[in-house]
């Protein structure tokens, strides 16, 4: 396997990206929405409750709202990856990068790649955002900067790629059978559910969202991983690519 | 070049290609003609190391497709226009051509040399910083030749390139295969044009599921229908048919005040045929030799395997 090769279609999907409208809004509003609308939620929930509001719920809500870079992380990878294997689909452009001196392996990893990168990125440009805004709204109800912490440090670093990941290899399954991107997109989004389910535990106290849960959905995460990473690969084979895709 | 024998693919029960046995020579123009569903994409596909076999042998200069090892060595040493031109449309000429230039592993100083090369070629060079989208078809069309030899394939596929082009675009597609040919590249074209197979491929094989016929277009001609000669009178009399049936012992035909004569060597049986015909009185007002063309033998070939 070359990551040289896997590079080139990663660099050449991002070019693509950057350049679509569609995709420059996925990559963009939910992180914006969560990075600055979140703390401003946090704002908005101090100034009403004030003294009523005690530290371990305000600590507890920005984890949990936190936790929305996690189900941000199934989202975009999702809508990006989707949108490049059904692109290919779509302007049949598959045959003669078939036809290009370059593995499967490499292709599969370079689309990976190019969905994970920019994903990534903005979301991560939306937590630095998230995290200053939150700190500035709290710090003078708190009396310390709660965030960064182990907790979003784990989930920033541990969680959100595995997420992003799995979300990558569940859009290339669902791609497969799809003709339409945004029809992959639409069962590409189901990889949210679990996390989706994850925050309403939180929300309705059955879940705490500490260190310790987040290296736990962390490890089921990578479980996920490894398992979605046979069956996509298994998708992800030439012939298959060219007779059952197009 | 490429040596292929008894070449199948199944795609379940049904034979897409069955039996497949040819060679094309170094520098050859090859035309693959056949109706739709012939396995003409099929073969290049399988040729291209894209699908796999199901039977037989292939091989691509010294290596032999289907053998895994191998597959990433031919991709590299051939270039493929597919039917559809599948460009990146956000992308611009150039960069549809430096992104396959790269995946070809081709320096950057001569893979941005060949981009000029072919770009001016092919009259894109002006547009080279325009997304492939904006262009029209036969642009598309051009630009997808030009990424197929960015890195300078030994061997070139092409299936239908002119297919769906308008004229003028066709002729500059169909121009730029003969200066290819003339630069001794070797071409495996796909095509529905019997006029483009005639001008442009050194030999044709005409395939619907397994091969029918192999030859020069020459060979192809005068494979099936012997030539025939149409002569043009004042008036046809019975004297005059009774002379030519008694004299040459070939097919002839009346329709209104034309003969057509089937004949071998119209060299020296047409002089005898008009001799007879004057000696009986009959006034010659236009003799035209007819030689089948390429489409007659192509639809009685085909016609004959249904």
């Amino acid at each position: 396997m070359r990551i040289s090769k896997a590079w080139i279609v990663a660099a050449k999907d991002i070019r693509v990206f950057l350049r679509k409208r569609y995709t420059i809004y996925s990559l963009v509003v939910f992180p914006i929405i969560i990075g600055i609308g979140l703390p401003f939620a946090l704002n908005f929930v101090i100034s009403r409750q004030g003294a009523l509001l005690s530290t371990q719920h305000l600590t507890d809500l920005m984890n949990a709202f936190a936790f929305f870079f996690a189900i941000g992380a199934s989202v975009i990878p999702t809508l990006l990856a989707s949108y490049s294997l059904v692109g290919e689909k779509v302007e049949n452009s598959l045959e003669p990068l078939l036809a290009a001196p370059i593995t499967d392996s490499e292709l599969f990893l370079g689309k990976g790649i190019g969905a994970f990168i920019p994903s990534i990125g903005s979301l991560y440009i939306g937590s630095i955002i998230f995290m200053a805004l939150s700190d500035l709204f709290t710090h003078s109800t708190l009396g310390y900067y709660y965030f960064p912490n182990w907790t979003i440090g784990i989930l920033l670093l541990i969680l959100m790629p595995f997420i992003s990941v799995l979300s990558v290899e569940w859009s290339v399954i669902v791609s497969a059978r799809a003709t339409d991107p945004r029809a992959a997109q639409l069962q590409g989004v189901l990889i949210t559910i679990p996390l989706f389910f994850i925050y309403v535990a939180t929300e309705v106290g059955a879940i705490k969202l500490n260190t310790s849960t987040i290296w736990i959905i962390s490890g089921a995460a990578f479980i996920a991983d490894i398992i979605l990473f046979f069956l996509s690969t298994r998708t992800f084979q030439r012939e298959e690519i060219l007779t059952k895709w197009t | 070049m490429i040596n292929i024998e008894n070449l199948t693919k199944k795609f379940g029960e049904i034979n897409a290609v069955e039996g497949l046995t040819f060679s094309v020579e170094e520098g050859e123009v090859f035309g693959f003609l056949g109706p739709n569903g012939a396995g003409k994409t099929t073969t290049i596909r399988m040729l291209c190391c894209l699908i796999s076999k199901s039977a037989g042998e292939a091989t691509i200069g010294a290596y032999h497709v289907g053998k895994e090892t191998d597959s990433l060595l031919i991709r590299k040493m051939i270039g493929l226009v597919p039917d559809n031109v599948g460009l990146y449309e956000d992308l611009t000429a150039f960069e549809n051509l430096d992104f396959y230039g790269k995946l070809y592993e081709c320096p950057e100083g001569p893979r941005r040399e060949n981009i000029e090369r072919f770009l001016k070629m092919l009259d894109l060079w002006d547009r080279k910083d325009a997304r492939a989208g904006s262009f029209s078809k036969g642009m598309k069309q051009k630009l997808a030749l030009a990424r197929a030899l960015v890195h300078e394939p030994k061997i070139l596929f092409m299936d239908e390139p002119t297919a769906n082009l308008d004229p003028e675009s066709a002729k500059t597609v169909r121009d730029f295969i003969l200066e290819l040919k003339k630069q001794g590249r070797t071409i495996f074209l796909n095509t529905h044009n019997l006029d483009e197979a005639q001008r442009v491929c050194d030999r044709i094989g005409i395939i619907k599921t397994k091969l029918l016929t192999i030859g020069t277009p020459e060979q192809l001609r005068g494979s099936l229908s012997k030539p025939k000669t149409e002569i043009r009178l004042a008036q046809v009399t019975e004297t005059m048919l009774s002379t030519l049936r008694r004299l040459i012992p070939n097919k002839i035909e009346v329709s209104d005040n034309k003969l057509l004569i089937d004949v071998t060597d119209p060299d020296k049986e047409n002089p005898v045929i008009i001799a007879a015909i004057t000696s009986t009185g009959g006034q010659v007002r236009e003799v035209t030799q007819i030689v089948p063309s390429l489409e007659d033998v192509y639809l009685q070939i085909v016609k004959e395997t249904k």
